[in-house]
């Protein structure tokens, strides 16, 4: 298929694609999100020794999960903004940036109200929860710095550079439990050891954490469509806009 | 019901957190509409000219 992908990497050309991402990914989000929940909390049987306080893990871990990807994601959009100096780029990181905070601090709050009852705490200063807080804080810094620069392009250059220096925490978070003897279990689910819980409860996990990408990608797509209208009018190209919404395509989701 | 609520006795830990991660996400859709929204309005009304009029049509 000859399809000139560089066309997509323009605001103008990628503003209708993120409307219908947007749209779809939302729907898909929701689907999923209804088929997770009712697995978690119905299907999945009551957890032997941690009885029903254990279904924090069907939020906790998808959104713990979420909170690292998309501070990866970020990090490579923002390697490929200051690499190829592209504006698009640098709007996706801007984009995902308050979804990650939100997440990281959706994994410090379950993994709080899941301490209490199975480890007699709601915090502790243990490596992973540590290095989570740091994360959180990375996102807030770099949203932080963001709004501090007046000039979107330098805040681009600057949110950009603070968050591949932060990237570093991601895999300190991933293995701290390898690394340190903390008081947070081991990984729940491995690629290389079969599951030791109940396929039921693995196949929640996974369905939630697909509908927790899909809430991501959505919503973030719906951000960007905000952030390029924000930064680029006046640019002679949202006439073309406006010629596309004329003709339905890239009409915001209802 | 109330059996399902009460989730074993754990239902404020539960609760509190489902409840948590449906508010967070509710209100982040909300206001990232409410922005694209608010986007898209001060477009049209810096662009007086007559893209505006088939905009407004459009919609």
């Amino acid at each position: 298929m000859l399809i000139n992908w560089y066309r997509f990497s323009s605001p103008v050309s990628f503003y209708p694609l993120a409307s219908i991402g947007a749209h779809v990914f939302g729907i898909f989000a929701a689907l999923l999100a209804g088929a997770g929940l009712f697995v978690a909390l119905y299907v999945a049987p009551t957890d032997a020794t941690q009885g029903d306080a254990y279904r924090i893990i069907y939020v906790h871990v998808p959104a713990a999960w979420m909170a690292m990807f998309i501070y990866l994601v970020m990090a490579g959009w923002s390697a490929a903004a200051l690499g190829f100096n592209a504006r698009l780029s640098a709007m996706m990181a801007q984009a995902l940036a308050p979804t990650g905070a939100i997440m990281a601090a959706l994994a410090l709050w379950t993994g709080a109200f899941w301490g209490r009852p199975t480890w007699g705490t709601y915090w502790a200063w243990d490596a992973r929860m540590t290095s989570t807080l740091i994360l959180l804080f990375l996102y807030l810094g770099v949203l932080a710095l963001r709004n501090a620069i007046e000039d979107p392009r330098r805040a681009d250059r600057a949110c950009a550079l603070l968050t591949l220096v932060g990237a570093v925490n991601v895999p300190i978070i991933y293995f701290s439990v390898q690394w340190w003897n903390t008081l947070h279990q081991g990984s729940s689910i491995s690629f290389t050891v079969a599951p030791k819980m109940a396929a039921t409860m693995v196949a929640g996990i996974l369905i939630m954490t697909a509908a927790a990408w899909c809430y991501t990608i959505a919503v973030a797509l719906a951000r960007v469509q905000a952030i390029i209208v924000e930064r680029e009018r006046g640019a002679t190209w949202l006439e073309s806009l406006i010629d596309l919404r004329q003709r339905g395509i890239g009409r915001s989701p209802a | 019901m109330s059996e399902f609520l009460a989730m074993g006795g754990y239902a404020w830990y539960v609760w509190m957190s489902y409840g948590a991660v449906a508010l967070a996400l509710i209100v982040e859709t909300v206001v990232v509409r409410a922005r694209r929204k608010r986007a898209l309005k001060e477009l049209r009304m810096m662009t007086p000219s007559t893209p505006v009029g088939r905009m407004r049509g459009a919609r």
